[in-house]
């Protein structure tokens, strides 16, 4: 038996509904205990203050936006590949995921800057490539939206993903071109594990972040769940009106 | 392929609203501008070259839904795909036609809007130069939207959504190249970045048309 | 849809298809053509050889008859026939716009097309809706005198009689799908 055994929607059923509290659980562990020690247990920042705290949100909620959006994309090409459904509802299920991360760290990126900067937004590469990952999300869900048949729908937004993904790549690159002129590295220095930031900050910073990807995966799995349930919903209908 | 191409020109020409609609467009909002930022030259000089990229890329989009649906409806689509030319030529043939009656006309009426909006002497050339070869681009991936949503019912706000993210980098590149050079600094990274964005559009975009199209045929 | 089919079509041959609506001979007659997959089974022709014309015919209201019709000719590469004008009794209409045609020249144009493009397997949905008797004769002849004379093969769904008196005619009723089995596979992995 391989792997895609599992991939199955039935059997998808049957091994996610035991894991999935434990997921949650774990994750709640997790998130918990970062977000604590971070937010009550670590010293103020001597140039930032305070509000350098919210980088325990910003940086998984940044990074779990980008991976999301790469776990899509390798749903939807083992959906063009090997047809497999789970795949596809992954793929649809993961998207609002996706844009609420993106949504919060873009929210917490504006509070963060605010009191460095004086403003709540500013035109940083950095900031505006997630806003345009923002959009690509929107885009990828109101295109499953408008269309009713399922598999043609599971098909367009998979081409769609893949080709959104080239140009994600690609705006990544024009926006660090369009902004590096204008600014001299005002840009936020986002701390990417252990390089800016030192061991006080890093340790409940990679909880927290291990509490990201564990709620981000528990939430893709009980969603999946949902979306399943809908798929054999749409499946009794169609046959119910061919009695 | 010359013969849809020709086809396609024809029906844009005598249908009405095919070419000169999006030119039309454009200088409405070249228009409108002055009225909503002021008056003032030095404000106008320096938006000029960025407001006639947006309203070139706005005029571009406008006529995006038209390129498929009507084909879909009349089934001269489904006839196209059993045809012996391949889908993916059906969808560059679609793209040059679009362009030939938006992104060309557009370039070559740029320069002449601009002077209401006084943009700067030096940057009349770039800005001719760079909307011809960017414009391309904005066809061939609008062409692309246009597939995806050749099946919706009311699909223009959609396929706008769908596309505009997809024009950014083209739109970047297009407006630094243009900003660079009338400021007489180095602009051959954007423009050259500019011919990429066209020719991998044209390149690679092709197949993933024709694979929409395919399925949205079914 | 359909499930157990199977036929053999030889040159020259007509095929009637008839059956009630919703059978699924428009269905069958797209997987034929290459517009959609089927679920299961082998389609033995030269892919290159058919083409497929249904109601819908594509017909711009912008162009002449004659523009139509060099179109589709030239997208296939063949001239446009002499005979074609007579064949389809378009040769009064050749310069008018199609938008000006009533829906009964307009498809008798659209059925021109079949004869410009110069297919040996013609997959037709229904070819003879808004054609009055007499476009109905002209559109019977020529597929018993031009097109299956010259060796071709039609595959027509029609609930009239067309007058082709060699064609063979397949019923498709006894091909239903059975109802409980008849959930798409997609579907299927579902329930």
């Amino acid at each position: 038996m391989s792997l895609w055994e599992y991939a199955n929607p039935k059997r998808f059923m049957g091994w996610t509904a035991p894991v999935l509290p434990w997921v949650f659980g774990v994750a709640a562990l997790f998130l918990v205990t970062g977000l604590v020690w971070g937010f009550f247990f670590t010293p103020d920042d001597y140039r930032q203050g305070s509000t350098v705290k919210i980088i325990y949100l910003h940086v998984p909620a940044a990074f779990m936006a980008i991976n999301t959006w790469i776990m899509m994309l390798v749903a939807s090409l083992i959906w063009l590949v090997r047809r497999q459904h789970v795949s596809a509802l992954a793929a649809k299920a993961a998207a609002p995921i996706g844009l609420t991360m993106t949504l919060i760290a873009l929210l917490t990126g504006a509070i963060w800057g605010q009191p460095m900067w004086g403003t709540y937004w500013a035109w940083d590469p950095r900031l505006t490539s997630f806003l345009i990952l923002f959009l690509f999300y929107l885009g990828y869900m109101a295109l499953w939206a408008a269309i009713d048949d399922p598999d043609t729908a599971a098909d367009l937004t998979s081409v769609l993903c893949i080709v959104g993904s080239v140009f994600a790549v690609l705006s990544r690159y024009a926006v660090k071109f369009w902004n590096q002129g204008l600014h001299q590295g005002t840009s936020v220095p986002l701390a990417t594990g252990g390089r800016t930031v030192s061991d006080v900050f890093f340790v409940p910073l990679a909880i927290s972040s291990v509490g990201f990807i564990l709620l981000f995966i528990a939430l893709v799995l009980l969603r999946t769940r949902t979306e399943i349930r809908r798929r054999r919903v749409r499946a009794l209908h169609m046959r119910e009106s061919r009695r | 392929m010359i013969a849809l191409l020709r086809r396609d020109l024809r029906l844009a020409t005598r249908a009405g609203g095919g070419f000169g609609l999006g030119l039309v467009f454009f200088l409405i909002v070249v228009v409108l501008v002055p009225f909503g930022v002021g008056p003032q030259t030095a404000i106008l000089s320096q938006i000029a070259s960025g407001i006639l990229w947006v309203a070139a890329l706005l005029a571009a989009l406008l006529s995006l839904d038209r390129i498929f649906a009507l084909d879909h409806e009349d089934g001269a689509l489904a006839l196209l795909a059993t045809a012996p030319i391949p889908l993916e030529m059906v969808g560059v043939a679609k793209a040059v036609a679009h362009w030939l009656t938006t992104g060309l006309p557009l370039s070559i009426a740029a320069p002449v809007l601009g002077v209401l909006l006084q943009l700067q002497p030096s940057a009349y050339v770039f800005v001719a130069a760079t909307l011809f070869l960017g414009t391309p681009a904005l066809s061939m991936i609008g062409t692309f939207g246009a597939a995806l949503t050749v099946g919706i019912r009311r699909g223009g706000l959609l396929l706008s959504l769908l596309v505009l993210p997809l024009y950014v980098p083209t739109l970047i590149f297009g407006a630094e190249a243009v900003r660079r050079g009338a400021q007489g600094l180095d602009a051959v990274t954007p423009l050259l970045m500019l011919a990429g964005i066209t020719a991998g559009s044209f390149a690679l975009l092709p197949f993933a048309t024709a694979a929409v199209l395919r399925i949205n045929l079914r | 849809m359909l499930a157990g089919l199977s036929f053999d079509v030889a040159a020259g041959q007509a095929l009637i298809l008839r059956g009630p609506n919703g059978i699924g001979k428009t269905t069958l007659l797209r997987v034929l053509a290459g517009l959609q997959d089927p679920v299961a089974g082998t389609i033995d022709f030269p892919r290159d050889e058919c083409a497929y014309a249904s109601h819908a015919d594509g017909i711009k209201s912008a162009l002449t008859v004659q523009e139509n019709l060099a179109f589709w000719a030239d997208v296939y590469r063949n001239p446009v026939p002499a005979t074609i004008w007579d064949q389809f009794d378009l040769a009064s209409l050749r310069e008018r716009f199609a938008g000006t045609l009533s829906a009964g020249q307009k498809r008798r144009v659209g059925l021109a097309r079949l004869g410009v493009i110069g297919r040996k397997v013609l997959f037709l949905d229904e070819p003879t809706v808004s054609l009055d008797g007499f476009s109905v004769k002209l559109f019977s002849s020529f597929i018993r005198d031009v097109h299956l004379a010259a060796g071709g093969i039609a595959i027509i769904a029609t609930h009239i009689d067309l007058g082709l008196d060699g064609a063979a005619t397949l019923d498709l009723t006894p091909y239903a799908a059975d109802k409980n089995s008849a959930s798409s596979d997609s579907d299927e992995a579902f329930l």
